[in-house]
């Protein structure tokens, strides 16, 4: 009876506020307005600035303009458009040119102004860059992945004119240029409100001043940032919504219930399965895009502990299930990493010639000495993913003799623990922004031993390889490297890869537009509705 | 009672400078490395140096310790990393969507929780007696974040009923001018009835989720209380005075029934204030438990330090309330220093 009591009460008091919302369904405003849901939102409006986290991303891409921006390519399997790392076009520079000794840049500013009013100047793009090479942290280090790494390198020709001059020959530098990092700042107004900080970091924390496309008109860390449209936007063609909402929604079945019944235009950030299950049932448009730079791999330690063996690693390698766990796991929302050809090809990741063979995987174990037991870790934050694939690992590496022990490490204890890099086996996905093979092998398996080498890998002969490639200007040259680079890990595996995940969006029929950026933050100036 | 009170706080504040010191400590021992987590991504050694000590987390824990109660004194609880506010003004925008939920679930829950622990222990036994029984069982068994998602799943996504559960209010509505931070207070002071009912609206489920949780203890506790009382030898006076049924239990039993319902009331509040993290994860509700959480996930000292604080100096109040209550309730209760 208390339950009908409480049904009768709820129903009751809810009749009311149906009316109310379809009233506001009907109001013009709704089909400009885009509601985004997402796990959490950002915690600062400024990328370059310390401890930003993932969706700051998004802020610097909508509310800042960079001097050149990765060209939009249709999806291959449709749904929208992804990038093509190689190919540029300009943002905020109107033209760029490359000396002939190819050691410098010199770009043509547009006529653009900032939401001040202001006009972007040469003066603004210096200031801006040089803030992003010397605030120190994650901006810091992703300018230096192009060789971008000191102020010197920034010069001011004219008001309208900048050059950007090379350390060295790098084909990074220019692409480096349109990641979420190096954007443009109104520089007057940052040191206006700079109490004296150089950096204005305080202030441009809280404060968007820039050119881009859309404006923040109101942000709570952790429960919503509001978008409008800048209607002066010189870059690019305007946008077509006016403004976008996104809501922090953190339970995942909350956000898919919201993107289900309607009322929620876009949703990120899905456990794989749900997005399965929307894509199957046709209602809501589900694109996904193979992570360019990203996969899903288990690195073995190949300095600590039993995988100091190559043969035991390679044991793993021929003893993995991969479809059950690209199955089981992500959901079949990914690309198996197994089975490839002999030779490899100019690309990363891709499939290694491993796959699921018993026999093999048995007979090294034996000529390595036998089994022994063994943990493996992975990131709790991860655990949807994560938690399956680590079962099928635990259960397909017993049948060769190795016991394994699952351990599920916090989010802020995980970067301390593979910082260590002494655990046996780690189950991780890394990406990267700038998709080329030895940018990833770099971070992942190079002697500078960053913490992403999470195998603590140690190979002159392959760091060799990964320099040449990385700075070569010869095409023929560099495929020639990565083959053999890739060859070498392929042997030698230090991390094995799984699966290549697909970025997931789920999204009403009636939007479009979808762009999907290496930053994986939502593109709003692209968006359509209706 | 002044001098009461006043001596009640003087007791509290050894227990609040023991919070400040174990909270202190407690979260440097915990295990995680702060400045790695916030390096992000492909930081190197140096950066996270860097952040190490532009935290101060380079420094020696007394000097950390000292640094901290200083600007704690002047009302600074610090920087938290996760939302890079200062944490007293994350505190203050999340307290009171947290204190308004609890309290609109508390006051449901004893609508219900209260006639139906009285009327089980009058008529032990008997259905209502069962039912009592069941739906205290129900209720507690049932996992918060079950009955809130079950919730969100029969009355937004299959009948419709509800809003969609977007937090404190429906994005095509703007809050009213902050007074007091309760929405639906605001609502009213503002004269706005559309945006009190878009607010009511979004509270509906969330707060019935927390009332179905809170049942159990309430409507066991004075189920108890109130078959003690009934029992006693004062109602068998009163009833052998020939006093209606009705006075017998509504002015004499349930009055005396009170005083361990009471208890359970403030500590129930207390837990729930915040401990109802899935509750606000499910309704997307912008509280303190969950930002406690996700303080705690990323190693982030300052949220924990200021949520730990906040909650101690709020139990110590309602402490005090409900000895005030008390002496209210029953004038026999008189309380010493």
């Amino acid at each position: 009876m208390a339950i009908t009591r409480r049904t009768a009460l709820v129903g009751g008091l809810a009749a009311p506020f149906l009316m109310t919302q379809r009233a506001s369904a009907q109001a013009p405003s709704r089909s400009e307005t885009l509601l985004l849901v997402q796990e959490y939102g950002p915690n600062s409006l400024d990328m370059q600035g310390i401890g930003a986290s993932q969706p700051v991303n998004g802020v610097a891409l909508n509310c800042y303009d960079r001097l050149l921006r990765f060209k939009p390519v249709p999806i291959p399997g449709g749904g929208g458009h992804q990038v093509a790392m190689g190919q540029l076009e300009g943002e905020l520079a109107e033209s760029w040119q490359v000396a002939s000794d190819g050691m410098s840049c010199t770009f043509k500013l547009r006529d653009a102004k900032f939401h001040s009013g202001r006009p972007v100047t040469a003066k603004d793009v210096k200031w801006s860059l040089d803030r992003a090479c010397t605030i120190g942290g994650f901006a810091t280090t992703q300018m230096n992945a192009g060789s971008l790494e000191k102020p010197e390198q920034f010069v001011v020709v004219d008001d309208k004119t900048f050059r950007v001059d090379f350390v060295r020959k790098d084909k990074m530098t220019l692409p480096n240029l349109a990641v979420t990092i190096p954007f443009i700042f109104d520089s007057e107004l940052a040191i206006k409100n700079s109490g004296g900080d150089p950096h204005a970091k305080e202030w441009l924390k809280n404060n968007i001043a820039g050119s881009g496309a859309y404006k923040v008109e109101s942000w709570k860390p952790g429960v919503e940032t509001i978008y409008v449209r800048n209607d002066e936007w010189a870059c690019g063609p305007l946008p077509k919504l006016r403004r976008i909402i996104a809501r922090d929604i953190a339970s995942p079945s909350t956000r898919r219930a919201l993107i289900e019944r309607g009322d929620a235009d876009i949703s990120y950030g899905l456990p794989p399965k749900d997005f399965k299950d929307l894509a199957d049932a046709g209602k809501i448009n589900v694109v996904g895009v193979p992570i360019p730079n990203g996969v899903w791999g288990l690195y073995l330690n190949s300095q600590v502990g039993p995988f100091k063996d190559v043969r035991l690693r390679q044991a793993v390698a021929w003893v993995l299930p991969y479809d059950k766990m690209l199955q089981a796991s992500l959901f079949g929302r990914g690309v198996d990493m197994s089975g490839g050809p002999e030779t490899p090809k100019v690309a990363w990741p891709q499939p290694f010639s491993y796959k699921t063979n018993l026999e093999k995987a048995k007979a090294l174990v034996d000529a390595a000495g036998g089994g022994f037991a063994t943990t493996l870790q992975f990131d709790a934050g991860n655990a949807t993913v994560a938690e399956p694939m680590s079962v099928l690992i635990k259960e397909a590496l017993g049948a060769i003799g190795i016991n394994v022990e699952i351990s599920k490490v916090p989010g802020a204890n995980f970067r301390t623990e593979i910082a260590k890099k002494t655990n046996p086996m780690t189950l991780n996905r890394f990406a990267g922004w700038l998709d080329y093979p030895d940018y990833y092998l770099f971070w992942t398996m190079h002697g500078n031993n960053s913490i992403f080498n999470i195998a603590n890998y140690q190979n002159p002969a392959l760091d060799k390889l990964i320099d040449a490639a990385r700075f070569t200007a010869d095409k023929a040259d560099y495929d020639k490297l990565v083959v053999d680079f890739v060859k070498l890990v392929e042997s030698e595996v230090p991390m094995v890869p799984i699966a290549q995940p697909t970025h997931d969006v789920a999204m009403q029929k009636s939007i479009g537009g979808y762009q999907f950026q290496p930053c994986r933050e939502p593109d709003f100036r692209y968006l359509t509705k209706g | 009672m002044l001098r009461m009170i006043g001596a009640r706080l003087m007791t509290t504040v050894p227990s609040v400078i023991g919070v400040i010191i174990v909270t202190f400590l407690l979260t440097r021992v915990l295990p995680g490395d702060t400045a790695a987590y916030f390096a992000g991504p492909a930081a190197t050694p140096q950066a996270i140096a860097e952040i190490r000590s532009k935290l101060g987390l380079d420094q020696p824990l007394p000097v950390q310790f000292v640094s901290y109660v200083t600007a704690l004194v002047k009302g600074d609880l610090g920087q938290s990393l996760t939302t890079g506010q200062p944490v007293t003004a994350d505190l203050a925008q999340r307290l009171p969507a947290s204190a308004e939920l609890t309290l609109v679930g508390l006051l449901l829950s004893m609508a219900i929780a209260l006639p139906l622990g009285v009327l089980a222990a009058v008529r032990q036994g008997s259905w209502i007696d069962h039912l009592c029984r069941v739906v205290a069982t129900a209720g507690v068994s049932l996992p918060v974040f079950f009955t809130g998602l079950l919730l969100v799943y029969v009355f937004y996504f299959i009948l419709g009923w509800s809003p969609a559960p977007l937090g404190r209010l429906d994005v095509f509505f703007s809050e009213p001018p902050r007074v007091t931070g309760l929405l639906l207070i605001d609502s009213l002071i503002a004269r706005d009835l559309e945006t009190f009912r878009a607010a009511a609206a979004q509270l509906i489920l969330p707060a019935v989720t927390l009332a179905i949780f809170s049942l159990a203890p309430i409507t066991r506790m004075t189920r108890a209380s109130m078959l003690a009382v009934l029992g006693a030898d004062f109602v068998r006076t009163a009833r052998a005075s020939g006093l209606s049924s009705g006075k017998v239990i509504g002015t004499y039993a349930f009055r005396n029934a009170m005083l361990p319902v009471v208890t359970t009331l403030g500590m129930v509040f207390s837990f729930l204030l915040g401990a109802n993290v899935l509750v606000e994860k499910v309704f997307a509700w912008p509280g303190i438990g969950s930002y406690a959480v996700e303080a705690l996930i990323a190693s982030d000292y300052a949220p924990i330090q200021g949520f730990v604080l906040t909650m101690a100096v709020m139990y110590v109040v309602l402490n005090l309330l409900i000895d005030i209550l008390y002496g209210v309730i029953d004038p026999r209760v008189r309380l010493e220093g």
